[in-house]
């Protein structure tokens, strides 16, 4: 295993991190500030409570995961892509390093900052609501998974990437949205039929309702049916960055 | 030959497109030695490099890098292996030292800040190794991409173009970085465009166009065997047409007939430069001047290449 190999990308992307800390931590602490203002304060004073919790607390797990899921793709898709566009790729290819231990060392640094993220969106979110966490341990690993899973996915989403554009393209125009339909702002229990139904085929209600169990306890889909398809995800993901080792598709001739 | 530091056999590649950038190439670079590849735009040259060096994969073939299999055991082989390419690739928001860093972090060698300092003192970097990369010129980048080549301390280090936009200053220094490296042990395989270069620094020579390896040859006695002598005559009076009494020699004539050119092989038993200048007298022709030519590096790379276009 080389170790300094993995070490070396990790590091190499968190100095990155590092050198826009502010801006990285602002960003995420403003928005989800403005949320609550808006979703919390506005609307949620007109609604009680959402499933016994109440909604000001219900939506700090979609909160979380909405900037968890863009911040994955964006810094391990920019941290791959970056190489690719600047012409550095080259020392990577030539470096004596495994698929794994590459792969380890940019999803772990794009995990590694959306997990902070995360939990700074948790800590503001503690200034606005009344929050407690039924499973913190669960809640942990949660985090962990999809932080991971999504960072594979944007590692995925750098080498198919041929420019800027593309890498925006995913995250804005299919995560966010679904998302924002996942169920992240509201229960999908209340939705009227058909659209209840369709919502089910939308994989991100899955991921933020498991999230949502371990704050709750209290989930719109079965907790092991939410893990199974995250599950599922991380396992696509991997598949996909397997096949394109293992063809050198858009990453060497 | 034995114990080649690099070995490669019936290495091709055909890209999607049904592009052939190399055909079956087999090469063998001695342990120590600086070797030259010489090829014109797209004779391949580059394409090889990044095979070996595992950044393009090849269509069928074997290398061995000291005894590694580059394919099989590519972690083994490519600790071995350092490579400054051709372009002028850095992170730009790096600084010099940080970068250095990584390279030898990236290759699996602990910190060791005695042997990074040496490199870039060597480099004459060490003032500069806080300065952001984007602060640096052109020539101050090129030596940043050999100092990582080298930062961890590899056995083979490809030179892809090395002073390729650099100039003569700063040419002549990477010439003596170099030759030192190569008293340090590393074996040195360079592409250049400036066949002067090869010239000057190699001790064996490939020439490779079309994706083929055309020759490879120890530099003194490819310029012995493929050199070629040449004696022009500066005429005393200017001449219409060469005389048929002559044309056994084979004789150009040029610049309006003021000059006769007379192209002979040194290594010959007979040059045919005595009998030409009897003739000469005997014919009455006399000549003001007498140059001697002797055919450089770029002449036979040029002659060989152009072989290949025919």
């Amino acid at each position: 295993m080389n170790l300094h190999g993995i070490w070396s990308i990790y590091r190499f992307e968190m100095a990155r991190f590092r050198r826009t800390v502010w801006t990285s931590l602002m960003v995420p602490v403003i928005t989800t500030t403005l949320y609550f203002v808006v979703f919390g304060t506005a609307i949620g004073s007109a609604m009680n409570q959402v499933s016994g919790v109440p909604y000001g607390a219900f939506i700090v797990p979609g909160l979380m995961l909405l900037s968890i899921f863009s911040e994955s793709i964006l810094n391990a898709s920019l941290g791959i892509y970056m190489p690719k566009f600047t012409g550095t790729m080259y020392e990577i290819l030539s470096a004596p390093l495994s698929p794994i231990e590459t792969v380890l060392g940019y999803v772990g640094a794009a995990a590694s900052k959306s997990m902070v993220i995360g939990l700074v969106i948790l800590a503001t979110a503690y200034l606005f609501v009344d929050l407690s966490i039924l499973h913190p341990v669960a809640m942990v690993f949660y985090l962990l998974l999809v932080a991971v899973t999504f960072s594979l996915f944007g590692f995925a989403i750098g080498i198919w990437a041929r420019g800027f554009e593309q890498l925006q393209v995913i995250p804005l125009l299919i995560v966010t949205p679904l998302t924002f339909l996942g169920g992240a702002f509201y229960s999908v229990t209340i939705l009227p039929e058909p659209w209840r139904t369709v919502t089910l085929f939308n994989p991100v209600v899955y991921l933020i309702n498991g999230f949502r169990w371990t704050f709750f306890g209290t989930s719109d889909v079965t907790p092991g049916v939410s893990l199974g398809v995250t599950a599922l995800f991380l396992l696509a993901c991997l598949a996909w960055i397997g096949w394109i080792f293992r063809t050198g598709w858009r990453l060497k001739n | 030959m034995t114990d080649p530091i690099l070995s490669v056999e019936g290495v091709t590649k055909t890209y999607k497109g049904g592009v052939t950038a190399l055909q079956p190439v087999d090469l063998e670079i001695r342990r120590g030695e600086i070797f030259a590849l010489l090829g014109p735009n797209g004779a391949g040259k580059t394409t090889l490099i990044s095979i070996v060096c595992g950044i393009v994969t090849p269509s069928a073939g074997a290398i061995r890098v000291d005894g590694h299999d580059a394919l099989r055991d590519y972690k083994g082989a490519r600790r071995k292996i350092g490579l400054v390419p051709q372009e002028l690739s850095v992170d730009m928001f790096e600084r010099v030292i940080d970068t250095v860093n990584f390279s030898r972090g990236l290759f699996g060698r602990a910190p060791n800040p005695a042997y990074v300092e040496q490199v870039l003192r060597d480099l004459s970097l060490w003032d500069k190794r806080h300065a952001k990369l984007m602060e640096l010129s052109g020539g101050m980048k090129r030596r940043v991409l050999i100092a990582k080549a080298l930062s961890h301390e590899p056995d083979l280090l490809f030179l892809d173009e090395p002073t390729a936009g650099v100039d003569v200053e700063l040419r002549r220094d990477m010439w003596k970085l170099v030759h030192r490296l190569r008293e340090r042990g590393v074996t040195i395989i360079l592409t250049t465009h400036y066949i002067e270069e090869a010239e000057e620094m190699a001790d064996r020579v490939g020439v490779i166009a079309k994706g083929k390896l055309l020759l490879v040859e120890e530099k003194a006695e490819m310029m012995k065997k493929l050199g070629k002598r040449e004696m022009v005559l500066t005429l005393a009076e200017p001449m219409a047409t060469i005389p048929a009494e002559l044309a056994e020699w084979n004789l150009t004539l040029e610049d309006e007939g003021k000059r006769l050119r007379y192209i002979f092989d040194a290594r010959a038993e007979r040059t045919g430069i005595p009998s030409l200048l009897r003739k000469l007298g005997d014919l009455d022709i006399g000549f003001n001047d007498l140059e001697t030519y002797k055919s450089s590096l770029e002449d036979i790379f040029v002659d060989l290449v152009e072989g290949t276009r025919a």
